[in-house]
């Protein structure tokens, strides 16, 4: 990989309670880069993710954001670094409008740039342009996802990690997520994507990252990658 | 949301011109009772800041004012009016650095501990005026002197007359209502909603958010303790009461009952409450039953929660809806 490294992670344990679900992983997501998680239920990717923002402490091994040690960190500390979070189940604010949402999420990158304002957003998901007085509660699952995925980006990241973020949305409003995510890539932004869907994860990706028992099985570009040998570790 | 729209703007004004109008056609009993009520609902708002707007159920709100309170006391020398300039500042940093050091050790814990670790604390600051010669015993303590209110030899306001303070207390209403309006209504109050609804998500979006509860902790402890000023400058008269478990807890009835979530449902909570009081304890209606009076005003409280689960405030709105409902079950009906 030639690119700047932007997120990695070295050795990566992470427990919950008396359950070890990370044993010992490598992780890379160079500057720009999209990576494809992927793997079964339960496999640890969640678990992964959340261990690299800072969500899991019980937790060992190294990581680092932007040459930053953030073996250590708290979550806040890690969105600062530039990195932005689109959980899974979208993770509005059902009691702030669609507007307040975004405006109190908005900042600039840490080197000061502002690409990701109000009005690019509401650009990027025009949808959102005629929800902005409607509180998140009020909006449907795919509009949700897309303040959860516009909120990220107002953060002016430098990686988005994006998690099952086309779980149970309509064929119509998964493509719209997928076009966003193609422009998120086009803009520069390194996005780290988990989802079911392996064949569409392989073609929007640079590398894919298989995770198996909470082990990387499997990691190359994802060019390369056979659909099938993807399709025996992910049992479809 | 509070003041959005014109017509809420409007209710606003028309509300406080009748509180203002007030004191033309009420006794004397009236503007007293009126004062002592904008007092609690100014402490009221302080607890909705913690409680409606950041998700954080404090118990021990009255340490607060009670600490407010006894510091104009306290701080007064015997037969010595002292200026309010400095007492009330003086007394409200009192209040302030108590929240301060309250809230960054509770904020550690949360759900029911919180609950119970404020309502501890809150326990050990009664104690302290209860049982020590600092808060002079059980008895409470007067206030000889009421401040005084001068800049350049005039006097601005004369607190011993009760219209005075009812015009004090009326100021104050607004202007903390107004203070948390605009304050709710910035980035830092659309962290707190955050904060609320999923603080794991405002850590994820970049937010310390134990830094943000603290502010909003010390900040409700400061608004506490200046209605424990006021009410002290009005009493004149401070005891151990003011800081016990009773009225932290009659307080989160007052905002429960008002609707969780709005501001003015504090204040309306805080009416409703004092009011109900007045009535159940009544002996022109209930003659010897009003001695049984916290039972009448439990019942109505049980009633009026369980019929209305936003509180008063949600009133219009649980009306509304109902309308609304009507007439398009009947168009339904009819297709």
């Amino acid at each position: 990989m030639s690119a700047e490294k932007l997120i990695e992670a070295r050795g990566l344990h992470a427990w919950y309670g008396s359950s070890h679900v990370l044993h010992g992983v490598d992780l890379l997501l160079g500057r720009g880069e999209t990576v494809g998680l992927l793997g079964r239920n339960g496999m640890g990717k969640s678990t992964l993710i959340r261990t690299l923002l800072g969500h899991v402490r019980e937790r060992d091994g190294r990581i680092s954001v932007a040459g930053r040690d953030v073996s250590k960190a708290r979550p806040h500390e890690v969105a600062k670094l530039g990195v932005a979070y689109v959980p899974e189940g979208r993770g509005i604010f059902p009691n702030l409008t669609v507007r307040e949402n975004l405006l109190m999420a908005a900042r600039p990158s840490r080197d000061g740039r502002r690409e990701w304002n109000f009005e690019r957003v509401i650009e990027t998901f025009p949808r959102l342009g005629q929800r902005l007085d409607h509180f998140g509660a009020q909006l449907s699952g795919g509009e949700q996802q897309m303040l959860s995925i516009g909120r990220a980006l107002a953060t002016n990241p430098d990686a988005i990690i994006l998690d099952e973020a086309t779980e149970g949305l309509a064929p119509l409003i998964v493509q719209e997520i997928w076009r966003v995510i193609g422009t998120i890539r086009t803009a520069g932004i390194a996005t780290m994507v988990v989802d079911r869907d392996y064949r569409r994860v392989a073609a929007e990706s640079d590398r894919v990252v298989v995770l198996q028992k909470g082990r990387v099985v499997l990691e190359g570009a994802a060019k390369s990658v056979r659909h099938e040998e993807l399709a025996g570790f992910l049992g479809v | 949301m509070d003041f959005r729209g014109g017509r809420n703007v409007v209710l606003a004004a028309a509300v406080v011109a009748a509180l203002a109008l007030f004191p033309l056609v009420a006794g004397k009993f009236g503007i007293d009772l009126v004062t002592k009520i904008m007092i609690f609902a100014v402490l009221a708002l302080s607890l909705e800041l913690l409680v409606g707007q950041t998700g954080l159920v404090c118990f021990g709100q009255a340490a607060f004012f009670g600490i407010g309170a006894y510091a104009v006391v306290l701080a007064t020398p015997q037969y010595q009016a002292v200026s309010i300039f400095w007492l009330a500042p003086l007394a409200v940093a009192c209040a302030t650095l108590y929240a301060l050091f309250v809230g960054s050790l509770v904020l550690r814990t949360r759900g029911v501990y919180f609950i119970m670790v404020t309502l501890a604390f809150a326990q050990m600051a009664y104690y302290v005026f209860h049982d020590t010669p600092l808060g002079r015993g059980t008895d409470g303590v007067y206030l000889y002197v009421r401040p005084s209110a001068e800049v350049f030899g005039v006097t601005l306001v004369n607190f011993e007359k009760p219209v005075s303070l009812y015009y004090v207390a009326l100021a104050a209403l607004v202007a903390t209502f107004a203070f948390l309006a605009v304050l709710l209504r910035s980035r830092f109050g659309r962290a707190l909603a955050g904060i609320k609804a999923n603080e794991q998500r405002m850590r994820a979006a970049g937010f310390s958010t134990y830094a943000y509860k603290l502010a909003a902790f010390t900040l409700s402890g400061a608004i506490a303790g200046f209605a424990g000023v006021l009410f002290a400058v009005k009493d004149a008269f401070v005891n151990p009461e003011l800081l016990a478990w009773h009225l932290s807890g009659s307080l989160l009835v007052m905002i429960i009952l008002g609707g969780l979530g709005r501001l003015w449902g504090a204040v309306i909570g805080a009416f409703a409450y004092a009011l109900l009081q007045e009535f159940f304890q009544s002996q022109a209606i209930f003659g010897d039953l009003a001695k049984h009076w916290l039972l009448g005003l439990g019942l109505t409280i049980i009633a009026m929660v369980a019929l209305l689960p936003e509180g008063l405030a949600g009133l219009p709105a649980a009306v509304s809806r109902r309308l609304a409902r009507k007439p398009a079950r009947s168009a339904g009906g009819n297709a």
